[in-house]
């Protein structure tokens, strides 16, 4: 791996992303008018201050998800990632590249998203908003990174696209967002316990009720772990011969 | 290394190759090739016949099932041969989304070479005047010379081209010929697939291969003496054919 050819993968992608406007302005606005739809369903209540914290961790987190899946397929289908994978560019610095380049958007894309949720739609939280946006900016880089690992596993197109509903959907159910985890079947919060969301929720639901940075360090620390085993996992399955 | 190694770009002994993992076809049952440096090897067969299988193999992305495939002294798919071997695939493996410079700048980075090896890759492939063209607004036949620029950029030893000429006009073709012509006589080795049988004429050596079996390797004029046939076309149809006859003969 070399930071040189990371970086230059970063900026290729980039500049792909640069030739396309509308997939920008979907990546901003998606989760900025998911939020805003939410925000006017539930008009005089708390519904916003009380999830509006957790879905600035979750949109992103999907979005981020499924457009870096879909960016790696179609590096998959045009044949480049076969190029690449014949040429002196090391796996780590293919995966790493698209993690910085999508990591960069998923910081503008949390930091929109939350000024947005707190300045225009007014949500309230009792915990410090620097905080949650950056629980809400690494939750986007999990998602991208959890893409690319997902990706990288898969062996053909179709798979690549099923490990949306792979990944995401048990990490969904028992992150904590539908009931309480202590409330869950043992066996179920146990494997709670190895799922990633799940610390991007906890985060989030501790900071919505005022918790500190400090109270929450564990849980970022958990996620930029996963973060980093993700990228690690997408560099070493992808293969350089196919059958 | 010895004379005899250097003279010899690609040895295959005993290649086995089943597409598509456990359960796939066997495209490649068991195939012997040697193919000299420095020449233009004309890699000549049907549709389905193995050719993108046999050069997948030899760039060392295909997962093989048996047998030996040593490319520049080298087992395939060893690192080193990444910088020196310069692969084009049939479709024109190239970012769409960018510019015909954005895509050389970034390949250019990935095989440790500069600005001019852009220029220059450019011109061998006549499209400086349009560099600034997103490439999905490009004719298939000018992306596919985007794909064929970005294997020239580091200057390999050996390229592998993957049907290079398909629907391209008969200027350009000729052009890309002669390209390949003065490529070999700096000292570059290539094959270059094709089914169109008449490109024959351009290469140095011609493998004939269908079905998976290599049916003749010699030279177009060797070719053509031992078969009696007027072109290569011919060639190709009396080898199936004689082919064909002789288990009935050794009965």
């Amino acid at each position: 791996m070399s930071a040189r050819l990371t970086w230059a993968t970063a900026g290729r992608v980039l500049s792909q992303v640069r030739h396309d406007p509308r997939t920008i302005a979907i990546l901003i606005l998606l989760p900025c008018l998911l939020l805003w739809l939410i925000s006017w369903m539930f008009e005089g209540t708390p519904v916003l201050d009380q999830f509006g914290p957790l879905l600035l961790g979750l949109f992103p987190l999907v979005v981020m998800f499924i457009v870096t899946s879909v960016a790696t397929l179609r590096e998959r289908t045009s044949g480049t990632l076969e190029r690449l994978m014949a040429s002196p560019i090391g796996k780590g610095d293919v995966i790493a590249g698209y993690a910085v380049a999508f990591g960069l958007l998923a910081v503008v894309q949390a930091v929109v998203l939350t000024s947005f949720t707190v300045g225009v739609l007014g949500m309230n939280t009792r915990g410090s908003l620097g905080v949650i946006m950056l629980v809400a900016v690494l939750d986007a880089i999990l998602g991208s990174t959890l893409g690319l690992a997902a990706s990288a596993l898969a062996r053909t197109e179709f798979q690549a696209v099923q490990m949306m509903p792979v990944v995401l959907f048990p990490q969904l159910i028992t992150c904590g967002l539908l009931i309480p985890r202590a409330a869950m079947p043992t066996v179920l919060e146990a494997i709670s316990r190895v799922l990633p969301l799940t610390y991007g929720i906890d985060a989030l639901q501790r900071l919505e009720v005022g918790a500190t940075f400090t109270d929450v360090r564990d849980d970022v620390l958990v996620i930029v772990g996963f973060i980093a085993l993700a990228v690690v996992v997408g560099a070493t399955t992808l293969r350089r011969r196919t059958p | 290394m010895g004379h005899h190694a250097a003279d010899v770009a690609i040895r295959i002994e005993g290649l086995r190759v089943v597409r598509g993992g456990r359960r796939g076809v066997v495209v490649l049952p068991n195939l012997d090739l040697l193919v000299p440096a420095g020449q233009v090897v004309g890699l000549l067969g049907p549709s389905g016949s193995g050719k993108t299988t046999l050069m997948r193999a030899i760039v060392g992305v295909q997962t093989v099932a048996s047998g030996t495939v040593e490319v520049l002294g080298m087992p395939a798919g060893h690192p080193e041969l990444r910088r020196r071997v310069g692969y084009v695939t049939q479709a024109p493996s190239v970012y769409g989304d960018l510019t015909i410079t954005e895509n050389l700048r970034y390949f250019a980075a990935v095989a440790h070479a500069g600005p001019r090896d852009v220029d220059r890759a450019l011109a061998d492939v006549d499209l400086a005047r349009i560099a600034g063209r997103r490439v999905d607004r490009l004719s298939g036949g000018e992306r596919s010379r985007v794909s064929l620029a970005v294997a020239l950029l580091a200057s390999p030893d050996l390229l592998v081209l993957d049907e290079p000429t398909v629907g391209l006009d008969p200027v350009l073709r000729r052009d890309l010929w002669d390209l390949f012509g003065r490529l070999a006589a700096r000292g570059t080795s290539l094959l270059v697939s094709s089914h169109v049988m008449d490109e024959a004429t351009r290469c140095d050596r011609l493998v004939l291969l269908r079905d998976g079996e290599v049916i003749a390797d010699a030279t177009l004029a060797d070719l053509l003496e031992e078969t009696g046939a007027p072109d290569v076309e011919h060639a190709f149809l009396e080898l199936v054919d004689h082919r064909a006859r002789r288990p009935e003969e050794d009965r």
